[in-house]
């Protein structure tokens, strides 16, 4: 029988639950790629917003229980951290793009530079979180 | 009642198991556990991770061992 539930093989923050706010816009979808490139780099993985949106029971379970959360917001409408406001899961980590100077419009031609410095502002606003996170915490999501 | 554990079959899903039973014989209800070790049949329930506990097809608990006293109270507000 496994220690643990699963060997992840990944970085100490390999376990951060990635949400993304996904939107319709530039910075909705530099939100999506960031997130989609720091969970194949094993930074942490990407979990489904849009579960949690629909209040589906193990998706609202999964963000109100897991330790290591980071929520990627393009602009200040601020969906997905509405969304989680909504289910009382408590906001461990935030990143707005358009405070990160990015401005927002409908060019979905992402630069490459962009995206990265949208990586780096996640893992900096990761940087406080707690990564003794149990490697039993990502299984099967 | 339909009561799920959902794990691999690792150490902990096998203590949340166990939690689980123990906490249907203090409310003294006999109903069997299922635990779902598929990885695929797992991911359909929308879980981040594993342990998770599964009660009438409601997640109530994702990626640790529940207290005793949080699946008596989970059951008797089901039964």
């Amino acid at each position: 029988m496994a220690e643990q539930c699963c060997e992840t093989g990944a970085s100490p923050q390999g376990n951060v639950m990635i949400l993304a706010c996904s939107g319709g816009s530039n910075v909705g979808q530099l939100s999506n790629q960031a997130a989609v490139e720091l969970t194949v780099e094993g930074f942490g993985k990407m979990f489904c917003l849009a579960g949690i949106g629909a209040h589906l029971s193990g998706f609202v379970r999964s963000a109100q229980d897991t330790p290591a959360m980071v929520a990627i917001d393009g602009c200040n409408v601020g969906c997905a951290k509405a969304i989680l406001e909504h289910i009382q899961a408590p906001l461990k980590a935030y990143v707005v793009l358009t405070d990160l100077g990015i401005e927002k419009n409908k060019n979905f031609q992402l630069e490459r530079e962009t995206i990265e410095k949208v990586k780096a502002a996640v893992k900096e606003a990761c940087k406080d979180l707690p990564t003794e996170a149990s490697s039993g915490m990502v299984c099967c999501g | 009642m339909d009561i799920k554990v959902l794990g691999p079959g690792c150490k902990k899903c096998h203590q949340t198991e166990a939690v689980v039973k123990e906490a249907l014989a203090e409310v003294g209800l006999q109903v069997s556990v299922d635990h779902v070790t598929d990885a695929m049949d797992i991911a359909s329930y929308g879980v981040f991770g594993t342990p998770a506990v599964v009660i009438n097809g409601e997640v109530k608990s994702v990626g640790k061992i529940p207290k005793k006293e949080e699946v008596v109270a989970w059951i008797k507000a089901a039964s």
